[in-house]
């Protein structure tokens, strides 16, 4: 797939891959060997029938696939570019024996986009079940997918969304050259011709509270509040002017286009050396951001190697080629400051690997006497975050476990109260974006058969 | 969309609005605030609700910057794009005896609704407001009727005594009055030095802190300040902490980061800085 130019890409907001053009993904799709039991299939955690969905593009019937895709995720754009799938289904796919598999994620981009441009739509399914609302809290991957599947099967859903924009971390947290607004904005009205309705400015929890809602006639309801209060690493210094969660910078940024000051309101101030700590997407994100507002030197701080890193291979690989520095195996023990209440350098220690811990990972241990000082003007903390609070305090009768997660059945994503169940982030704490639809759908599945059981 | 019914100057570059918004007016209690978006260009700020009715909220603005200038600008009958709220921990209101309402600035108008609760709880309300001279003394009326005792500071002596809160609240002290609890709002240097005089006195001090928010629903990290040697985020743990434990020099620093820009975003779109 076809890229900006690093050189070029780094002074703008567009979007870095350009997308197949229909000769690549008809040349793709034809390497497709369409399997019985498709072992991609089987790895897509909103069930896509993928060797279905290439053939049609195999046989130039895009409107097809674009359908085949949409019968099952409501997200095509989305997850076209940004579903990790060499971890999922091209991880799967047969010819990846080989070390070539099939470029699912970019052929499933080439259907969403075609069917964008040519409008194509999907009737809403008979309604069978009339009159039973659902209320879905959060209008992030897990929200959009169960209110969206909860709307093909005929109930009336109503998004509740605390922000001014639907899409949760979809357009505050991945930038705009990563997942350009335009197409979550789009497969927002998808899901609004399918009849869900969309509140923002509703903050369930304060607005409104779980109580009310049932009390309003909402017979179930989803939660997919996401992850809220950002970590941080509890270092001296982290208060000091210019250090910015990734939360902070990236909505600034993404969702309040800072890097369109002043003709957008929210500003942004940033140095010109730039440390971010962390190792998963985010932190990839936030240094790509920082390089497209005018920093001249940007780090990337992590304490394993680059094999240990989270992120996905392509957005090292991207952040890497746009000349981002990685500082790998190397702690931050506290930010200085400049007498002023800014930044003016991070202290660290170099670690090394010892044995695997819990996750399987060799474990970083600091190499004593080695701190070294990095020259930085600003830092971006993206180690991470927790469930958002709000509404958990404003509902103590959900059980939450381990780091305020809310306890679920994992099958069904149901919670401890009847009738609620959740998903993404509020359940499982800082996941992809495929996984919090996987959790979506098995909700909406569940709340179908609670429903009807109970009708 | 969130009809404007009243958009009046009070007092200079001081403006009260209301908004019919009626979800946040059914909750909305003293101490929580909204976040407000003018326009698709808009940023976010936060606002203190100093008043609520059936359907209405109000809030009350001075200009310091393009946001607050740019409300100015919006007639009644016009629209604000988005209104979020009602936000943080409301005011933690019991009867507790005497109640000492201290307010600066702008923040006398988000003082009103808690002078109000505290009242209605059965306490005896004294309440010290502050301004720089006596046009800027607003709610003036509202605060003498809920109150039981009130006093008037201002930097130049126009109106009551000349000085700041923190002086009529010595005096107060001084006197023997028996306070336990001071309730402060205003700028962070009035209510550092209000509670710089409690401490040593043993007396509950809360303050409401007008840091610098984003989301203002427990994302972005951006309110955080340290409270008793803990990163707290006034958004959703706030925005009232203990005016003993708030780090008070640190906020301070935080609410400045945005100035070099606020002033370049000003002097582009012509706008002066109150």
């Amino acid at each position: 797939m076809k890229k900006q130019a690093p050189a070029e890409r780094i002074k703008n907001f567009k979007e870095v891959a350009f997308g197949m053009s229909q000769e690549e993904a008809l040349k793709e799709a034809s390497r497709c060997l369409v399997c019985k039991d498709a072992r991609c299939s089987a790895k897509c955690p909103v069930e896509i029938d993928i060797p279905r969905f290439i053939n049609a593009i195999k046989n130039k019937e895009f409107d097809d696939a674009i359908k085949t895709i949409k019968e099952k995720n409501n997200l095509p754009g989305v997850c076209g570019r940004v579903c990790p799938q060499e971890d999922r289904c091209e991880g799967a796919c047969i010819l990846n024996k080989k070390g070539n598999p099939i470029n699912i994620g970019a052929l499933e981009r080439f259907a969403a986009d075609w069917g964008l441009k040519n409008a194509s739509r999907v009737t809403r399914h008979a309604s069978r079940t009339k009159g039973t609302k659902v209320a879905v809290i959060g209008s992030g991957p897990a929200g959009l997918t169960c209110a969206g599947d909860i709307a093909k099967l005929g109930y009336i859903v109503t998004v509740f969304e605390a922000l001014h924009a639907e899409g949760g971390v979809l357009v505050y947290g991945i930038p705009e050259f990563r997942l350009p607004k335009n197409i979550v904005k789009k497969e927002v009205e998808y899901l609004e011709s399918l009849g869900v309705v969309f509140k923002g400015n509703f903050i369930v929890g304060k607005t409104i509270t779980l109580k009310e809602l049932f009390e309003q006639g909402y017979k179930a309801v989803f939660i997919g509040t996401g992850a809220g209060l950002p970590n941080f690493m509890n270092i001296s210094g982290e208060n000091l002017n210019r250090v910015y969660s990734s939360n902070e910078l990236l909505t600034r940024v993404n969702l309040m286009k800072a890097y369109l000051f002043p003709e957008y309101d929210t500003p942004i101030n940033i140095g010109k050396k730039i440390a971010v700590v962390g190792g998963g997407n985010t932190a990839m994100d936030s240094a790509r951001v920082c390089l497209r507002l005018g920093a001249e030197k940007v780090y990337i701080v992590y304490r394993r190697s680059e094999k240990e890193m989270p992120a996905r291979k392509e957005e090292i690989e991207n952040t890497k080629e746009e000349g981002i520095e990685f500082m790998t195996l190397a702690l931050p023990k506290k930010i200085l400051g400049d007498g002023k209440g800014f930044v003016k350098g991070v202290e660290c220690i170099k670690m090394e690997l010892g044995e695997p811990d819990s996750s399987g990972r060799r474990r970083p241990i600091p190499v004593p006497c080695s701190e070294f000082i990095l020259d930085a003007d600003t830092v971006i903390m993206a180690v991470g975050q927790s469930p958002n609070p709000v509404f958990l305090r404003a509902t103590p009768e959900l059980k939450t476990g381990k780091w305020d997660k809310i306890e679920i059945d994992n099958e069904t994503q149901s919670t401890n109260i009847q009738g609620v169940y959740a998903g993404g982030d509020a359940t499982s704490g800082d996941d992809t974006v495929i996984a919090a639809m996987g959790s979506g759908k098995r909700a909406a599945r569940a709340i179908d058969n609670y429903l009807k059981n109970r009708l | 969309m969130f009809k404007i019914l009243i958009n009046k100057k009070i007092a200079p570059a001081i403006y009260k609005m209301e908004l019919e918004a009626p979800f946040v007016a059914q909750k909305a209690m003293a101490g929580q605030f909204v976040m407000v978006r003018i326009d698709e260009n808009g940023e976010r700020i936060p606002l203190t609700i100093a008043g609520r009715g059936e359907k209405t909220i109000a809030i009350v603005y001075q200009t310091v910057g393009v946001t607050t200038q740019r409300l100015t600008e919006k007639k009644a009958g016009e629209y604000l794009l988005d209104v979020v709220g009602p936000l943080g921990h409301a005011t933690d209101v019991k009867k507790i005896g005497t109640v000492c309402c201290i307010g600066g600035g702008v923040g006398i108008a988000e003082l009103y609704p808690v002078v109000k609760a505290y009242s209605e709880a059965g306490n005896r309300v004294i309440v010290i407001i502050g301004a720089r001279n006596k046009e800027l003394v607003i709610f003036k009326d509202e605060l003498k009727k809920t109150s039981h005792e009130m006093f008037i500071t201002t930097d130049d002596g126009t109106e009551g005594e000349k000085g700041f809160v923190s002086d009529a609240l010595k005096r107060l002290m001084a006197k023997g009055e028996k306070i336990d609890l001071v309730y402060a709002v205003g700028p962070a240097v009035m209510m550092k030095v209000v509670s710089d005089l409690t401490k040593p006195a043993g007396i509950m001090t809360m303050v409401s802190l007008n840091t610098v928010l984003v989301d203002g629903t427990g994302m972005c990290g951006s309110c955080r300040i340290e409270v008793g040697e803990e990163t707290k985020f006034a958004c959703v743990d706030g925005p009232e902490f203990d005016g003993h434990k708030v780090n008070f020099n640190e906020l301070m620093v935080r609410q400045g980061l945005f100035k070099e820009q606020e002033k370049h975003a000003c002097k582009i779109k012509g706008v002066l800085q109150g």
